[in-house]
């Protein structure tokens, strides 16, 4: 079946092999543990929970859209309490479940409170499904600096945002309580 | 000699092909029952990649759906999300920004051309031309793939699209980018097409295999690319006139013969015309919004977006066929009932049609030019 046509591939996929050497920009694989892409910043891979200045006091007041939107349903939140028994506005328990989180970025859409976002690692891998696929709020918590660190357009927008809303809030937010 | 052989008593022989065989694109079983090489009964056995996506959907607000959507045809992200937003909007009456049609436009024809390119070179491997054409399609695929990246932030599962618009405009440096692959598409494609249009082998192996009739194509409501390789002028981008594809000049290029060979081909000429549109798109871009306020708050908050009761139908050209959704609301925040008509699935049902009377490698290669992924097929 030999022809002009097969010939004329066969010129192609020489070209392309000589071109793999000569040619910069024709290859496109990179060594990746020693190479690595620069990911653009609306990459996403996994949620993290942003804090101001005190872990102990993220953002998150624990009002549980994100894991009533969440998809997949991966997020576990319980709210805390103080000694009395009535709800304090941060979680107590923040779970989120890597093996099931689908890395839709919902939970970021959703949340009023801009807490939680998604973050650019993506070597999460580990040696057991179990729990060490659970990630807990301990592990989850990231500064804001961090935050800034990886996609800081983002983090320019909603600082401001979130100055402007203090400002129009009252000057002195009652802190502590809900019921 | 001739006549004993003739009297030796034969049987047919059962094989399965698949469920986790490379020609058959996922998990999907061909049961056939061969004559000697020759396929006298084709059944098509399906259902291993279901995930009940149309109940999870009735559970979950409507937005939670739309990145289940991507994970329908996971190659075509974009078009998925695209038909999903469109039947909602049709249910809710939102209207779309100017600028987020453009972006919605430019993301669906790019997806195009990921979807025909990667069906051209898997083609090529089910031919037997293991793998080389499959990375050059792969390679070109892979600069789409980096836009996408930068727009929705993730190369496959996009979850871009938003009820009356797009989740968030293209990032500073993305109209460059986009236009160099656009600019450089078509010198691909005419390599692409120096490469196997004219060959000799593909042209021996393709043609006339796998003849679809016109009528038949019809009759079992086969629709995209395969259909008009048969020769029947319907692209929804025309017919229906969604969107803001009516602004656009393109032709929808159709076969003659309707066999494995046209079904290539019409691919590839669909895909300049998609290089056409884009063009045109990039250069008619207006500036603005991409997702009005209230579109703004309905995403924010999915608990509060109840469409009126109803039910609507929307669907697009996807670049399989035609992609519908069917959505019946209630007037709570989760779908009624929600219904995909995947293209994939109903193009597949004409297989053993085009099988019948031929060898099993002709039905390894006529299940390739159907082009089916099986996470639509299954659903």
């Amino acid at each position: 079946m030999l022809g002009p046509g097969l010939l004329k591939g066969m010129a192609v996929t020489l070209k392309q092999f000589v071109e793999s050497y000569t040619k910069k920009g024709s290859i496109f694989t990179i060594q990746y543990p020693e190479e690595r892409r620069e990911m653009p910043e609306a990459f996403r891979n996994f949620p993290i929970l942003v804090y101001d200045e005190d872990p102990e006091n993220p953002r998150c007041v624990s009002c549980d859209i994100c894991a009533k939107e969440c998809p997949p349903r991966c997020i576990t939140i319980v709210r805390d309490r103080d000694p009395n028994g009535a709800g304090l506005k941060k979680p107590k328990v923040f779970d989120i479940d890597v093996s099931v989180c689908m890395s839709c970025g919902i939970c970021e859409e959703v949340c009023p409170f801009d807490a939680i976002f998604m973050d650019k690692d993506f070597e999460l891998s580990a040696y057991d499904r179990m729990e060490s696929l659970n990630f807990h709020k301990e592990k989850l918590l990231r500064p804001n600096s961090y935050f800034h660190k990886i996609r800081p357009t983002d983090a320019a927008r909603i600082d401001a945002n979130l100055k402007a809303k203090q400002e129009k809030q009252a000057p002195t937010p009652p802190s502590g309580t809900t019921t | 000699m001739e006549k004993a052989a003739s009297a030796l008593e034969t049987q047919m022989l059962q094989v399965n092909i698949g469920p986790q065989h490379p020609s058959t694109h996922g998990v999907f079983r061909m049961n056939v029952t061969l004559d000697g090489e020759t396929v006298v009964r084709l059944k098509p056995v399906m259902g291993y990649l279901h995930r009940n996506h149309e109940k999870i959907a009735e559970g979950a607000s409507y937005l939670a759906s739309m990145p289940f959507t991507d994970r329908l045809d996971y190659i075509c992200s974009m078009t998925n999300n695209l038909g999903y937003a469109i039947a909602v909007e049709k249910l809710a009456g939102i209207e779309v920004p100017e600028r987020a049609e453009y972006i919605r436009v430019i993301m669906a024809e790019l997806t195009r051309l990921v979807n025909h390119t990667l069906l051209v070179g898997f083609l090529l491997n089910d031919l037997g031309a293991f793998f080389t054409p499959t990375l050059y399609a792969f390679r070109e695929r892979e600069k789409i793939l980096d836009l996408f990246e930068a727009a929705s932030g993730a190369r496959m599962m996009c979850n871009y699209m938003r009820f009356g618009g797009v989740k968030n405009d293209f990032p500073t440096g993305f109209m460059e980018k986009l236009k160099e692959v656009i600019a450089n598409y078509p010198r691909f494609l005419d390599e692409f097409e120096r490469l196997l249009t004219e060959n000799e082998i593909l042209m021996g192996r393709c043609q006339n295999v796998g003849i679809l009739p016109r009528k038949l194509a019809v009759n079992a409501s086969v629709t995209g690319p395969m259909l008009r390789a048969s020769g029947v002028d319907y692209d929804i981008r025309k017919v229906d006139g969604y969107s803001i594809y009516p602004r656009f000049k393109f032709r929808v290029p159709l076969g003659t013969v309707g066999d494995v060979y046209d079904r290539y081909y019409v691919r590839i000429l669909e895909m300049r015309e998609s290089v056409k549109i884009l063009e045109q798109a990039v250069k008619e871009m207006p500036e603005g919004e991409v997702l009005s306020a209230k579109a703004k708050t309905g995403a924010k908050s999915p608990r509060t977006f109840r469409p009126p009761k109803g039910d609507a139908y929307g669907r697009i050209e996807s670049p399989k066929g035609e992609l519908g959704f069917y959505l019946v609301s209630d007037g709570t925040p989760n779908p009624y009932r929600y219904h995909v008509r995947p293209p994939s699935f109903v193009n597949l049902t004409i297989l053993e049609d085009m099988c019948l009377g031929l060898k099993v490698a002709d039905a390894i290669i006529i299940l390739g030019s159907i082009d089916i992924v099986l996470g639509e097929v299954d659903r």
